[in-house]
């Protein structure tokens, strides 16, 4: 659905800081118990834009392998921001779900 | 991110790209740790460059990011065509930086405001006098008691200012025989405080210094004066100035940017109105009136108000006019006050130079538009050779609008480069032009600052001439349609209709620019060669003052020492010098003869002028030292045909009559041929030499304060003498001082000085507007050749003949240039008679005017022509086809 996937990433970073974008892709398929896929063609620009726009601060840190990777941690806007789209979430979703019971 | 950011991300895209790979490699080789299979990890990233271009737009400003790329690409292709661009960016230039001159004259001199609280606020009076002897007359000086009534009545709604005509005066910090020139200027005492100006140092006038006449000798320096004359000395104050006959003693610095109320000339010396010496009289009008009016007053019932003063003072005044004609006095008082915004300042300058700037503004837009059809011609050539390129843009997906952008980045930097060198040339040329204005030893004074008001207008110019020749081609290059391109297919004939279009409106200006520039050229031979009626060359003009006044003998005997020197032929004495724009003029009634209400002209000589400014007598004879005035006078032809209708004057009388009514009686011994007198733009005057031993009404004679000595001389250069001569005259009798030196070819001289000028900046660009024209009418004749070189070939092979070859290669041009001078020559004559004011001894609808450019037209239309020709008719047709 759209914009359900930055809700995601924003919760995923609520509940654990600093994490890079496989480990991001991976708590959402884990946590939903494989049932969510976040596919590496949108996870990635969707960080880029939200790192744009303000909603988490990206970083530089090493690895052993003596690589650097990128890791996301949500600013104070992105907490802002979460809190309205959980609120927004659950409003959308009862509605569908009072539409689906009267049928 | 900021927006600084992703700006700066723009100049270092190379470094985006990398972190994003880093980024997306790092995930790689965690998933690989995670167990995954690598092949299939590498797969779910799919196409990576995709995704990096996803990632690197919201990291980056995106059309930024595109007019980064147009930018790069545009210089590559600008340096790959070195020659194209060096010849469009230097007649751009040429022509960005003529208008930039232009400009800058134009803003200093009329636009913009004098650095004065509420230069808005400022206005000047003048009068209009609507038919006199024919043609409305306009002057704006005023004398002193007319002003003070004026400024009583418009109490309250604005504060009325005297301020005289700057004028070069003799001044000496010590003797009078140190004299030195400085631009004095009598003003109101309280215009400072009025303007709202401060002083550098001291104190500047005050309305105290201003109440009554002759007790306040102070004077203001301007800061200009005082950095050039004082090297910005303190110990200035106090020191003390003679001019005329009066001391002044320094009181203060103006402020830096205030250098008086005349654009065109910097005032040295601000001393106050009342210590002017005509100040109490009411027949000497010497100052002109600026009013600083009151915020949120109204202008006309103002007007009408100072209107009814005036005319009330000028009524009273002309009641003692018992010599003039009532009618004259009639068409005087249908005076009407005018007032007029005056927030840049007035001065003469601004009268004489402001049709010859507009002209020459428009001489100049000309120029500009002929280049830009030149750059336009050269970019559609070749937009045509990139055809291709864009076509293979379009079918990958460049939108037009990028397509747009991608050409008007490339003209713009094109534009931008050539405002780089017009702004260069602009620097050099503006000053130049206004040291050409005036005489070389005056030369005018433009504060010609290079700020924001420049810069903009600079910027303006770029950016519409970038639209003006870029936006076409631009527009076609973004509607190309990429099958028939790409196939290789025609191009659309509209291509060539609008570079023939462009040809004929060149062509239309050329003619246009040609044809001012043989006008002006015309009026200023015209004005040269017009017959003096006195040899110039070699005379020696000394101007002298007597302070205190000296008898006719005295005056005499310095001639006598004068012709002593070596070098010095001859020898003789005037009132003030030919062609040195002084009038005496009065009325002239002949006994029998009815009286007209023409002017007499007069000019007070010494016995033997005639020979020393080698002026025949035609009858009668030359003065003797006993002849005076009033008593003889030799008359010119003109002066016969005025007054004496014609018929033989010799021996008979006329009567000078002044305004006061006194009348002075002539006996005619002698007549000249005509010759000029004060200037050699008005038709010869009717005039009559007299005496310079001078009586009064008792008969008893006039000491004479001021005159001129003539020198003929026999050397190259006459002011070689001047020093010896200064010297000489002061050690002879110290009652006699040289205030000028200057040739009699001088004066002449600066009779043209307007039109030499506009003759020489005509054909300036007359010369440059041709050139263009034809470049880009051999441009354009080039290029058609190329496109049909196998057409050409075909019908060489089966038989064509070089001349219908040509025929066939110039014909469509032919009709361009023949439209375009058509059109050229109906702008011509709509426009012709509004430059008439600026023309003499030239007719705009003369035929001869005409005909001169439309022949050199021509002849370089032919010239421009000639290489394509050749180069058509030079095809072999067996190695072009072969090459298809």
């Amino acid at each position: 659905m759209q914009g359900s996937l930055d809700l995601l990433v924003l919760k995923v970073l609520s509940r654990q800081p600093k994490l890079h974008g496989y480990a991001i892709m991976t708590a959402i398929k884990r946590t939903s118990g494989d049932v969510l896929n976040a596919e590496v063609g949108s996870l990635y620009p969707a960080l880029h834009r939200m790192e744009e726009t303000g909603l988490i601060r990206a970083e530089w840190a090493a690895k052993d392998t003596g690589r650097r990777t990128r890791i996301y941690q949500l600013t104070a806007a992105g907490k802002r921001q979460l809190a309205a789209e959980v609120t927004r979430w659950h409003a959308v979703s009862s509605a569908i779900n009072r539409v689906l019971q009267e049928a | 991110m900021s927006l600084w950011s992703r700006i700066t991300y723009v100049f270092r895209g190379d470094r985006l790209n990398h972190e994003i790979d880093e980024e997306f490699a790092a995930h790689i080789e965690e998933a690989i740790a995670a167990g995954d299979d690598p092949a299939e990890v590498r797969r779910t990233f799919g196409s990576q460059l995709r995704l990096r271009e996803q990632s690197r737009d919201a990291h980056i400003v995106a059309w930024l990011d595109c007019l980064r790329a147009d930018v790069v690409f545009g210089w590559r292709l600008l340096l790959k065509r070195k020659i194209t661009t060096a010849a469009a960016v230097l007649s751009l230039a040429l022509a960005i930086g003529a208008c930039t001159s232009a400009f800058r004259l134009i803003d200093a001199l009329f636009l913009r405001p004098l650095p004065v609280a509420h230069a808005d606020r400022i206005y000047v009076l003048a009068i209009r006098i609507p038919d006199f002897n024919g043609a409305p007359l306009t002057f704006d000086t005023f004398a002193y008691p007319d002003f003070a009534r004026m400024r009583a009545a418009a109490q309250g709604q604005a504060e009325l200012i005297a301020a005289s005509l700057a004028s070069r005066t003799d001044l000496t910090y010590a003797t009078d025989n140190e004299m030195e020139k400085g631009y004095v200027q009598y003003v109101s005492g309280w215009m400072f405080s009025s303007f709202g100006l401060q002083p550098a140092l001291g104190r500047l006038l005050s309305a105290n210094d201003d109440r009554t006449p002759g007790v306040s000798p102070y004077a203001v320096i301007s800061y200009n004066y005082w950095t050039r004359r004082f090297g910005n000395d303190p110990g200035v104050l106090g020191r003390s100035v003679h001019i005329g006959s009066g001391i002044f003693q320094i009181i203060g610095v103006g402020p830096k940017s205030f250098t008086g109320t005349e654009p065109g000339i910097v005032t040295d010396i601000f001393l106050p109105a009342m210590m002017h010496p005509a100040v109490a009289r009411d027949d000497n009008s010497w100052l002109r009136t600026l009013a600083v009016v009151n915020p949120g007053v109204p202008i006309e019932p103002l007007r009408a108000n100072l209107d009814a003063v005036n005319l009330h003072f000028e009524t009273e005044r002309a009641k003692g006019w018992a010599g003039m004609s009532q009618h004259n006095i009639d068409m005087f008082l249908q005076m009407k006050l005018l007032i007029q915004p005056a927030a840049s300042g007035v001065s003469r300058l601004q009268d004489d130079y402001r049709r010859a700037l507009i002209w020459l503004g428009v001489l100049v837009v000309l120029v500009l538009l002929i280049a830009c059809a030149n750059v336009a011609n050269l970019m559609t050539a070749q937009a045509a050779s990139r055809t291709r390129e864009m076509a293979l843009r379009v079918s990958i997906g460049a939108g037009r609008s990028r397509l747009v952008q991608l050409v008007l980045v490339e003209n713009a930097m094109l534009a931008l480069f050539s405002a780089a060198l017009g702004a260069l040339f602009a620097w050099w040329a503006a000053p130049f032009v206004v040291s050409r204005i005036n005489p070389p030893d005056n030369p005018a004074h433009l504060v010609l600052p290079a700020d924001w008001r420049v810069l903009v207008f600079g910027l303006l110019l770029t950016l519409a001439v970038t639209l003006l020749f870029g936006l076409a081609p631009a527009l076609r290059a973004s509607s190309i349609q990429p099958v028939t391109a790409l196939k290789g297919g025609e191009e659309p004939r509209s291509r060539h209709r609008s570079m023939y279009a462009l040809i004929a409106a060149q062509v239309a200006f050329c003619f246009v620019v040609l044809f001012f520039a043989g006008l002006f050229v015309n009026t200023f031979r015209h004005l040269k060669s017009q017959p003096l009626g006195f040899e110039p060359h070699d005379l020696l003009l000394l101007e002298t003052v007597a302070p205190h006044g000296q008898p006719p003998e005295s005056w005499s005997q310095m001639a006598d020492t004068l012709r002593a020197v070596p070098g010095v032929k001859d020898v003789a004495i005037a009132g003030s010098p030919l062609l040195s724009l002084n009038n005496w003029s009065g009325n002239i009634g002949v006994p029998g003869i009815p009286r007209n209400d023409q002017w007499g002209y007069f000019l007070s000589i010494s016995p033997n002028w005639l020979g020393t400014v080698k002026m025949r007598l035609i009858e009668g004879r030359d003065f003797n030292p006993t002849d005076s005035f009033p008593g003889q006078a030799i008359v010119n032809q003109a002066f016969i045909k005025t007054f004496f209708n014609g018929a033989d004057p010799l021996g008979r009388t006329f009567e000078k009559i002044n305004p006061s009514g006194s009348h002075q009686l002539c006996q005619v011994i002698g007549v000249v041929p005509d010759a000029a007198y004060s200037s050699l733009h008005v038709p010869i005057l009717p005039v009559a030499y007299v005496p310079v031993r001078q009586m009064d009404s008792k008969g008893v004679l006039n000491p004479a304060g001021s005159g001129v000595f003539l020198l003929r001389t026999s050397g190259n250069n006459p002011l070689s003498l001047a020093p010896t001569l200064r010297r000489l005259v002061a050690k002879t009798n110290p009652a006699f001082r040289v205030s000028n030196v200057q040739t009699q070819q001088e004066l002449v001289d600066n009779q043209t000085i307007r039109e030499r000028l506009l003759a020489l900046l005509a054909m300036f660009f007359a010369t440059v507007a041709l050139l263009l024209a034809a470049i880009g009418l051999y441009g354009v004749l080039s290029y058609s050749v190329l496109q049909r070189e196998r057409e050409i070939g075909i019908r060489i092979a089966i038989g064509a003949r070089i001349g219908s070859i040509a025929r066939l290669v110039t014909a469509q041009i032919f009709v361009s240039v023949c439209i375009g001078a058509a059109a050229g020559i109906a702008l011509g004559m709509a426009s012709v008679r509004y430059v008439q004011t600026l023309l003499f001894g030239v007719r705009g609808t003369d035929p001869s005017m005409l005909i001169a450019p439309a022949v050199v037209l021509l002849a370089a239309a032919l010239l421009a022509a000639l290489p394509a020709v050749l180069r058509a008719a030079r095809i072999n047709p067996s190695i072009m086809l072969r090459a298809e």
